[in-house]
């Protein structure tokens, strides 16, 4: 915590402060970089070993990084090869986060308030228990058919199937957070004065908000990976239609340039989550900073 | 203190038997104690003498098996905001501030808004805590803790305190300081305070009656009155021939263990 001379006048608290803050600073800078060094270096070698490897055996199968970079450049830019795939990059970026997020979304709005009842309410508990555990096991790619019966080819089957998968992370967490929670905690707010809906809304949900984002950042990373499963469902935009597309015209830069494009989006939205859940549980101490 | 003080607290024939497997434990056999608004009083026994339950059903957290409570007359059915409990884990919300925790009773009453932080601001003043009104309990040594526990059910208008050893996990400064400070508090508020500590001394210098538990089943060995003049002097003679004779009541249903710890 800050240990801030606040008698001091403002010039003098600025000199001390300062003085040793630039410093550590400028330490706090140099270990950023060389984190983020680290951190590139490793794929800057997977791209060196992807190079010599296609190169070393003269694959045709397999796209060479090179080949990849022009791949991204047209799918972004448009300019090179002038098909369907030219410059659409935001149009597939766009129609694959309304899938990710509809679906996300859903997940989060069912699943937090159901698994907050269900922690919190033994019958609920004893009702619903084994049809979830029975339920959750079966992959989400097995729901395909019967989502395409129940939904159509389109997009609603994508979101649905991003809502199975993002559902029982988001729910388990939830059950878990609340289960987790001091009971001490309750009566506190028992005794306090507090009870029924004000309950939920003051103390269970709250308290259990660290599970909780565990769970929405578990659901976010499946939410992204069910993407290409959600958009076999025969749509005709979004990144998993497009690593589709590649796949059934063997253009196989076409399928790495859609896989790098997920990753970055799963990557920077993950980030996102994070900075959220950091600044919502900055009482925790395990969350701040 | 004054003898003619009504009786704010009546524990009538209060039994407690929980059940462990087949078997059934007998935690509290028939406790009945009467106390005045106003009193100071400490229950000390060794662990498992049923303390902690009897607090709990006074607290309205649990059910006795028989036999009842009342507070003012009215016989208690749950939790109430009438009767505050301070653990000794504190059980603050972690993710409110010191304000927002000692304003979560007035909060339930659907008070205005500027009620609540007026009231809020009061308590807060007095634990002593306004320059820590912002911090998050994770931010706050485990004594600030407890005088956020205390204002939080004082703030809600608590008649009656139930203090479950909050001060056992503190260190022994912070421990004393926190004695001083609610002896401050029970003068300036008039509350009635049932605290349970295993410490010999903590209970005579606080109380004005204490009640020496047995456990096996749990029940009120002793019930003494201690007339010593406050302030109190932990050093003086009198305070001294008086710990000692409460640890001898104590001893004389304990361990010898368990009667060194003071």
């Amino acid at each position: 915590m800050s240990e801030q001379v606040t008698t001091l006048p403002e010039g003098a608290k600025s000199i001390a402060t300062e003085a040793p803050a630039l410093p550590r600073r400028r330490r706090q800078l140099q270990e950023r970089l060389t984190a983020a060094m680290l951190g590139t270096s490793f794929p800057v070698l997977l791209v060196v070993l992807w190079h010599v490897g296609v190169k070393y055996t003269g694959t045709r199968l397999i796209p060479s990084p090179y080949d990849v970079a022009v791949m991204m450049y047209d799918f972004t830019f448009g300019g090179i090869y002038d098909d369907a795939f030219s410059a659409s990059i935001l149009t597939h970026i766009w129609k694959s986060m309304t899938r990710v997020y509809g679906g996300f979304l859903m997940a989060a709005l069912i699943g937090i308030p159901l698994g907050l009842m269900i922690g919190r309410i033994k019958l609920l508990r004893q009702l619903l228990d084994p049809t979830i555990n029975v339920l959750r096991p079966i992959p989400v790619t097995a729901w395909l058919p019967l989502s395409m019966i129940f939904f159509g080819l389109g997009p609603n089957a994508a979101i649905f199937l991003v809502f199975l998968g993002a559902f029982y992370p988001i729910l388990l967490n939830t059950i878990f957070g609340v289960r987790s929670v001091d009971v001490r905690l309750f009566e506190a707010a028992a005794m306090l004065g507090c009870s029924g809906s004000a309950m939920f809304r003051q103390v269970v949900f709250p308290a259990s908000l660290p599970s909780i984002f565990n769970g929405l950042r578990v659901a976010h990373g499946f939410a992204w990976i069910l993407i290409v499963v959600g958009e076999m469902t025969g749509v005709p935009t979004g990144l998993g239609s497009v690593i589709m597309d590649g796949r059934t015209l063997s253009r196989t830069d076409l399928v790495v340039t859609g896989m790098i494009v997920i990753g970055a989006m799963g990557f920077i939205t993950d980030r996102l989550i994070v900075q959220i859940s950091n600044r919502v549980l900055s009482w925790s101490p395990q969350h701040s900073g | 203190m004054d003898k003619v003080a009504p009786t704010i607290l009546a524990v009538r024939g209060v039994t407690k038997r929980f059940a462990i497997g087949d078997d059934e434990i007998e935690a509290l056999a028939r406790i009945d104690i009467a106390m005045a608004a106003g009193e100071f009083v400490c229950m000390i026994g060794a662990s498992g003498c049923g303390k902690s339950t009897l607090l709990r059903i006074v607290a309205g957290f649990e059910e006795p098996t028989s036999g009842g409570v009342a507070v003012q007359g009215k016989p208690i059915t749950g939790p109430g905001s009438d009767r505050g409990m301070v653990f000794q884990d504190y059980a603050l919300f972690p993710w409110m501030s010191v304000h927002q925790n000692i304003g979560f009773g007035p909060r339930q009453r659907q008070l205005p808004r500027r009620e609540v932080q007026a009231i809020a601001d009061e308590f807060v003043r007095l634990v002593g805590l306004e320059r820590f009104a912002d911090r998050y309990p994770s931010q706050l040594s485990g004594g600030m803790k407890q005088r956020v526990a205390i204002a939080r059910v004082l703030a809600n208008n608590a008649t009656i305190l139930l203090m479950d050893e909050p001060f056992g996990a503190l260190d022994a400064l912070t421990r004393e300081q926190l004695q001083r400070e609610l002896l401050q508090i029970w003068a300036r508020t008039g509350v009635t305070i049932i605290f349970v500590t295993h410490s010999v001394e903590e209970a005579v210098l606080l109380a004005d009656r204490v009640l020496v538990m047995s456990a096996g089943p749990g029940r009120i060995e002793n019930d003494i009155r201690i007339d010593l003049p406050r302030p109190r002097d932990v050093s003086s003679p009198e305070f001294n021939a008086v710990r000692r004779d409460v640890a001898r009541r104590l001893t004389s249903h304990l361990a010898p263990v368990q009667a060194a710890s003071h």
